[in-house]
């Protein structure tokens, strides 16, 4: 017998698609710097979710799909490592992270 | 990758089921509190609740690395991070004197969430998946993945160690300017 969830292809992809939606209504709703970079962190991990959806149901090879999602952990590490310190920086200096705030690139 | 289950072990495939839809609920509602929570802090703890639910997923996939280096990686070290730059960039005044959402944006975020939900769900729902014809023997295990890291994908491997390298080294440079000259070294 087929399981009604986890043996479909579509469940993976649809739970990967709201976390990307979330993602991005959150990058843009979002005030400050810090809530933005959250939400990026969901929209990497749909990417990531499908990356290795895809690669379990369709692709011949199933290590692929495994080492690209490594590879964007990876990458999701040193963007918020960046993205961390940028907040930390730019809070220092004009004493807020709120975008709207911030037009200038110094005073 | 096809589930094939004995037809009399029907109540446990129902119960995997239900653990599946608990691990996605708990990544959606996560997820709905990292981008709707009024404090940082806790739109923290939401991302590592939904963190949690997709490493719950990656198991449901076969991929058991996958899911430790999630919990690793993203739970225990970027979510830990961000929790410092919470506590280190954001002071209560701030808070109180600012609005957290203001209606325009949080209506074009939920324009822009809901076209891109309704077109890529309609692809998603709408094209016909094939499965490739013949897999690869023993190409899901953490061997397999290893080779590739070290052979195929050796160049990528060492640009992301690169890159990481040159992140940390950049975001302690950046860090520690603007900080006056308390300590040696400061500009």
């Amino acid at each position: 017998m087929q399981p009604l969830l986890f043996g479909h292809l579509e469940a993976y992809l649809i739970l990967a698609l709201c976390l990307f939606a979330l993602g991005l209504y959150g990058i843009i709703s979002r005030p400050g710097f810090i809530g933005m970079l959250i939400s990026v962190e969901l929209i990497l991990n749909g990417a990531g979710l499908n990356f290795i959806a895809f690669n379990t149901f369709l692709a011949p090879d199933k290590s692929v799909g495994q080492t690209f999602t490594l590879f964007i952990m990876g990458l999701a590490a040193a963007e918020a490592a960046i993205c961390l310190s940028i907040a930390v920086a730019v809070y220092r200096h004009f004493r807020t992270t709120l975008t709207d705030e911030l037009s200038q690139l110094r005073d | 990758m096809t589930f094939t289950f004995d037809p009399s072990l029907k109540f446990y495939v129902y119960l995997a089921d239900a653990a599946f839809l608990g691990f996605a609920l708990l990544a959606l509602l996560g997820g709905i509190v990292a981008v709707g929570a009024r404090r940082l802090i806790h739109a923290v703890l939401g991302l590592a609740t939904s963190l949690v639910g997709v490493a719950g997923v990656y198991v449901y996939l076969g991929t058991h690395f996958i899911a430790a280096m999630q919990v690793l990686i993203y739970v225990g070290a970027v979510c830990i991070s961000l929790t410092f730059a919470v506590m280190l960039a954001r002071t209560p005044q701030e808070a109180a004197r600012n609005p957290l959402f203001l209606p325009a944006k949080v209506g074009a975020g939920f324009v822009a969430a809901l076209f891109a939900g309704l077109v890529l769900g309609t692809a998603v729902l709408s094209t016909h998946w094939v499965p490739a014809a013949e897999v690869v023997p023993d190409s899901h295990t953490i061997e397999a993945v290893g080779m590739r890291l070290l052979t195929s994908y050796a160049l990528v491997f060492e640009l992301i160690s690169l890159v990481l390298l040159v992140a940390i080294v950049g975001s302690v440079v950046l860090a520690r300017r603007g900080r006056g000259s308390a300590g040696p070294g400061g500009t």
